[in-house]
């Protein structure tokens, strides 16, 4: 076989002790997963360049004096890294906190095993602490934002914006804790750029943002993920060829998602794909 | 990018404001009247993002506020996604997105106001005027420490004013509309109205020996004839004779250090930007001095305005750079004044454009002002404020010298240390190395607070001696809020003095505590200080700065060891998973007072 690109360079690098070898520009969760590491991730997104902010994915690198965020560090010949050390663990535990603390993190996937698995106690805090709870936005019939469970990971700022859609329709705005995912002014998602491609939907790690049909599924308590199938098919709607994941519960399509490993497409679809599914 | 616009409309003067900036728009697609032309082709105006946050100000500095109309034209002017431009505005804490009257109150209730009595203005003021938001703000530091407590009048109109009031008496802000200020810094006086001579400020104004400070409230900051009298630009006639490698070896030999707070080699720093093949090149000075408890950069900038224009030149000659930026925060209206009349006066003279001096060397400087943000001053936020971007640190690597402002290769700079750079070239980096000079920001309960310059190696006590002290001093916060409180006198102001000491010179903060301030409410103040700046990127600074404040409160209730402990568990994570400096220190402070000061001691 003919490599498409010339082949990158190798470099060996130390986790918990033990050698792996990486190409040249991976990251140290590369690094990890090539080690057999399990890392916990939030921010990372495998079709996006990591905006490095949850920082539940923190490392110990020899002689640093901070902890590296595996997701967007790049490894480096001779480093030495500990994914598993006091350090990395305590501060993963206490961002775990802090977020289980102030978002609802109830719909995303592992939270409660990592929280269990570091011994985090979101309760600490006491009934008192700050939260970004707040009712959900429900402004339009395809999917519903839900800030509550928002983590600010800006995944969905960027899948929207220059990283995928290139259309901005929405931002971070505010500062701090104050900080939300928000369209100018606020204004409902029918007023705003939004062209309801869902690739927001297909990136967001925690639920906050849902097909309209899962969100409603879920208050109803009908939505049953182990009812489920999921059947990958070609999107019929135009040339391209997009591939389409039909998730299907009670024979009925309940949300539609793409494979990430698609080279083309990478996950994302256009309104037709993601939601045209009435037509199926 | 296709742009989508909800339809709302700027107002008149609105669109005024905008224009005087931008000048008129040139087709429909910006803004402008619709013609046959503009149907016909799809001319779309350049990207002009850099532009936001000086438009942004042009409306707020004119109306008082930004209305969604406003907004949408600016985007329209400049292609802007609207819900971008508004999470930009939002970000910066001397904008509303809300009417408010004219004009606004900022009232200091910061660290060194704290210890001047600020509680007892600013609860008048809440008597009379009602709870904050609308007519007053509880203000982080002003950067007037010395004359604490203090207050600052903005308001909008063309032109916009600000008012100073310090130190700031419960009987002196009577009113929150008070009498119509002069307009900012006209000429010859460039003043402002309440403020005093900046040499009031710097207690040894006029001794001799000074090196940073020998000028200010000497020579007349607003004549160029002065400064040239008094010594300026031979250095950047130096500079020429020794060309950019021969100013970085000096710099080097010297052995200067940032004095922004990180204390970087200033000639590692040029070397490397110096040696990058990318371009162009930028040099940024950061004048954004929000530490509080901090006001060198200030004193500097009103003092002696011609000083920072020629170490600017000389910086950008050395690394080669065309274009430098200077970034102030925006609550500095009369440092701001004298500046904008310092560049344009060096731009009319030859000493900034094309060919300065007739060395051939072109180099402009362009005045950005922060809109009330901390986090900008950190080197990458500053990097995203100019671009038009919210205030958000980047990660590093890449360090800014390879990729800063714009991507390219940047140098960024404290003014202090950049005026610095004077000296080390008018005597020789030995010269300078003999007696290296430093500036510390002194505050608090003092005798003579203000402006000092030591040089490295007096201690702590020697300062005190000099400032004189009031009342019985308890601790001294080295630093500011991102430092430490020592009580230790007899340490060497040095970086590695303090550092022994287990503080930091940080930005040359020297605040005294008496007995008579109540430690656990400074402490809240810091802690609200870090949630108020955080810019909300990271979860450990976003949610940790909350949790730390919610323990404080509770620990100034009730002792509780489970919160002390807490306390301790975040701040190590604040300080070990943190993006950038500000959440990595937000812990200091509180840490060094419970543990020196035992301030939760039962
Ligand atoms: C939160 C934060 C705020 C900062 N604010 C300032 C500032 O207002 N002025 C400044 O010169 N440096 C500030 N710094 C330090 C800068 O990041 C940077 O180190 C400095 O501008 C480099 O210039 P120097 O080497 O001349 O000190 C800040 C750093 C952090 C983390
Ligand atoms: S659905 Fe598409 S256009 Fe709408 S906000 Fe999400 S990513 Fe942006
Ligand atoms: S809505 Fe989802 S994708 Fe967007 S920032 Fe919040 S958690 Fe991330
Ligand atoms: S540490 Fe705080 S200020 Fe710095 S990037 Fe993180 S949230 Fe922003
Ligand atoms: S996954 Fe690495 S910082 Fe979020
Ligand atoms: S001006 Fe109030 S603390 Fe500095």
């Amino acid at each position: 076989m003919i490599p498409l690109q010339p082949p990158r360079r190798l470099i060996d690098v130390q986790i918990d002790g033990e050698a792996v070898r990486v190409p040249e520009g991976s990251t140290i969760l590369d690094a990890c997963q090539a080690a057999g590491k399990d890392v916990p991730t939030l921010c990372y997104g495998d079709t996006l360049t990591p905006k490095n902010a949850c920082r539940v994915c923190v490392v110990e690198v020899e002689g640093a004096r901070t902890l590296a965020p595996a997701c967007s560090r790049k490894a480096e010949a001779g480093m030495k890294v500990g994914t598993d050390t006091e350090r990395a663990r305590q501060s993963r535990k206490v961002v775990l906190e802090l977020l289980g603390s102030s978002t609802d993190l109830s719909t995303t996937p592992r939270a409660a095993e990592w929280t269990a698995e570091y011994g985090a106690d979101p309760e600490r805090f006491g009934d008192d602490a700050a939260t970004v709870a707040q009712p959900a936005k429900v402004d339009n019939d395809l999917y519903v934002r839900d800030y509550a469970k928002c983590i600010l990971c800006y995944k969905c700022v960027d899948a929207c914006g220059e990283q995928w859609q290139n259309t901005f329709a929405i931002a971070v705005a505010g500062r701090g804790f104050d900080a939300t995912i928000s369209t100018e002014f606020d204004a409902p998602l029918t007023d705003s750029a939004c062209v309801y491609c869902g690739n927001c939907v297909e990136v967001c790690p925690t639920g906050a943002l849902s097909f309209k049909t899962e969100f409603d599924m879920r208050a109803e308590g009908t939505w049953d993920e182990s009812k489920q199938t999921e059947t990958t098919t070609i999107c019929s709607y135009c040339g391209v060829g997009c591939n389409l994941t039909l998730h299907v519960q009670d024979n009925k399509i309940v949300k539609v998602t793409s494979p990430h490993d698609n080279p083309v497409t990478k996950g994302n679809l256009c309104v037709k794909g993601r939601f045209g599914y009435g037509y199926v | 990018m296709d742009l989508r616009f909800r339809g709302a409309q700027p107002s008149q003067e609105e669109r005024a404001a905008v224009d005087d900036l931008l000048g008129p728009p040139a087709t429909a697609w910006e803004g402008g009247a619709r013609t046959e032309l503009d149907l016909r082709m799809a001319a779309r105006a350049e990207e002009a993002r850099d532009l936001l946050l000086p438009a942004l100000h042009a409306v707020n500095d004119r109306i008082g506020w930004i209305s969604e109309g406003a907004l949408e034209y600016i985007c329209r002017r400049l292609t802007i996604p609207p819900a971008e431009a508004y999470g930009v505005a939002t970000f910066y804490s001397l904008f509303s997105l809300e009417p408010r009257p004219q004009r606004v109150l900022h009232v200091c209730t910061d660290l060194a106001c704290q210890a001047r009595g600020a509680q007892v203005v600013r609860d008048r003021v809440e008597e009379r005027f009602g709870p904050p938001g609308k007519d007053w703000h509880e203000s982080p530091c002003l950067g007037m420490c010395e004359r604490a407590p203090a207050a600052l009048a903005l308001e909008a109109g063309q032109p916009h004013r600000a008012e100073v009031y310090a130190p700031a008496t419960p009987e002196t802000i009577t009113t929150i509309t008070g009498a119509a200020p002069r307009a900012n810094g006209h000429a010859p006086s460039l003043e402002v109205a309440g403020e005093t001579p900046v040499k009031e400020a710097v207690p040894q104004a006029g001794e001799p020996g000074l090196v940073l400070l020998r000028r200010i409230g000497v020579v007349d900051p607003a004549s160029l004839d002065d400064y040239r009298a008094a010594g300026g630009y031979t250095a950047l006639r130096r500079a020429f004779e020794l060309g950019p490698a021969g100013v970085i070896r000096e710099v080097l030999e010297s052995g200067l250090v940032g004095r922004g707070g990180a204390a970087f080699p200033t000639g590692r720093k040029w070397e490397a930007a110096a040696r990058q093949p990318d371009h162009p090149h930028y040099l940024v000075c950061n004048a954004d001095e929000s530490e509080p408890g901090t006001f060198k950069d200030r004193v500097v900038m009103e003092g002696d305005p011609y000083a920072l224009v020629e170490a600017m030149t000389i910086a950008a000659y050395a690394t080669g750079c065309a274009k430098g930026y200077l970034y102030i925060r925006g609550e500095y209206p009369r440092a701001t004044a004298r500046l904008q009349h310092a560049i344009a006066t060096a731009r009319s003279r030859g000493l900034l454009g094309d060919d300065i001096l007739g060395k051939g060397l072109s180099f402009d400087i362009e005045l950005r002002r922060g809109a009330g943000a901390y986090i900008c001053g950190e080197e990458t936020a500053i990097f995203n404020s100019i671009e038009g971007q919210r205030g958000e640190p980047r990660s590093k690597p890449p360090f800014p010298v390879e990729k800063g402002l714009f991507g390219k290769p940047t140098v960024v700079n404290n003014v202090e240390t950049l005026v610095n750079v004077l000296p080390i070239l008018e005597r020789g980096a030995q010269a300078y190395a003999a007696a290296e000079p430093k500036l510390f920001c002194v505050s608090g309960a003092v005798e003579r607070p203000g402006v000092y310059e030591l040089t490295f190696g007096t201690t702590l006590r020697e300062l005190l001696d000099m400032t004189g002290t009031t009342g019985t001093t308890r601790a001294v916060l080295l630093g500011g809020a991102a430092g430490a409180f020592v009580t230790e006198l007899d340490i060497p102001l040095t970086f590695e003095g303090t550092r022994n000491a287990g503080a930091t010179l940080g930005s040359g903060v020297v605040l005294v505590i008496d007995d008579t301030v109540d430690l656990r409410r400074l402490l809240l103040r810091i802690a609200e200080f870090f949630r108020d700046e955080s810019c909300g990127q990271c979860v450990p600074c976003r949610v940790g700065t909350v949790r730390q404040e919610e323990a404080l409160h509770r620990l100034s209730r009730r002792v509780d060891d489970s919160d002390l402990v807490l306390l301790r568990e975040v701040g190590q994570t604040m300080r070990d998973a943190s993006i950038c400096g500000l959440g990595q220190t937000a812990w200091n402070a509180v840490e060094s007072a419970i543990d020196r000061l035992g301030v939760f001691n039962r």
